[in-house]
């Protein structure tokens, strides 16, 4: 199965329907309600990163026989340090997204925790890709 | 802690709907308060309450990557009716009561209801 998403960055309010609906696909394929949290946990961190930092962008989310792959792409400022991006309390949110429940720093760290792998590739000025797998 | 117990120590209402005999089919394990939903999201729950004083469609969202079973708005905060709706299609339970966060939880704690455990236990 192979779903595509385009990430509205303006409108925070239909933030995480791209998980939402994933999820309700997972779950109709029968996958193990354990690997469908972590890929919904993970999926919906990454996908308000696309929209607080990216300003919006694309998911692409795949399942195959072995595993399933999320790809989020956008075309934001990038991340400047990514080690740094990985501690857990860092973040570059605004107060405006602290009010609004995220941007506790804990984004990046809460996808690892929930995946077997993840993979950024980032440009300053050009924009992120971050890619999530989760095996079956 | 079935939920019913829950909406009476907190003193609570509820605001989707459910009956008390509704409520004491709830079985709840676990808990836990903030107002942060990346901290939220970083604590594995099972069978959870989560106590909060945000009330944007967000918390809703959150919940429902988390499976938790229901939500309870402190410090006497009403959502909007759009994010009551959410909650009620994604079959979840919400309450509200008039205790701030850390009485809420206080009250809850000592009643023997407990929190959850850290995500990298998974």
């Amino acid at each position: 199965m192979l779903k595509h998403y385009n990430i509205d960055g303006q409108d925070f309010s239909i933030a995480g329907e791209a998980s939402s609906d994933f999820k309700r696909r997972l779950k109709k394929l029968g996958i193990s309600p354990d690997v469908i949290r972590r890929v919904a946990i993970a999926m919906y961190e990454a996908e308000i990163n696309t929209i607080i930092h990216g300003g919006g962008g694309e998911c692409d989310a795949e399942v195959s026989n072995d595993k399933i792959t999320v790809t989020f792409t956008d075309h934001g400022p990038g991340i400047k340090d990514i080690d740094l991006a990985m501690q857990e309390g860092y973040s570059t949110a605004t107060e405006q997204i602290r009010e609004l429940g995220f941007g506790a720093g804990m984004g990046l760290p809460n996808i690892k925790n929930y995946t077997d792998d993840m993979e950024i590739e980032t440009e300053v000025g050009k924009g992120t890709v971050v890619r999530l797998i989760v095996k079956l | 802690m079935l939920l019913s117990e829950i909406k009476d120590i907190v003193k609570a209402e509820v605001l989707t709907g459910e009956s008390e005999n509704d409520l004491r089919n709830i079985d709840i394990h676990n808990a836990c308060g903030s107002d942060m939903m990346s901290d939220v999201l970083a604590f594995v729950k099972d069978q959870a309450l989560l106590l909060t004083g945000l009330i944007n469609a967000q918390v809703i969202r959150t919940a429902e990557m988390m499976d938790i079973l229901a939500i309870c708005f402190v410090r006497g905060k009403t959502p909007p009716e759009s994010v009551i709706e959410l909650a009620k299609d994604l079959g979840m339970v919400v309450l509200r009561t008039e205790y701030p966060m850390y009485v809420a939880c206080g009250e809850l704690y000592v009643k023997g209801l407990e929190g959850g455990k850290n995500a990298k236990a998974l």
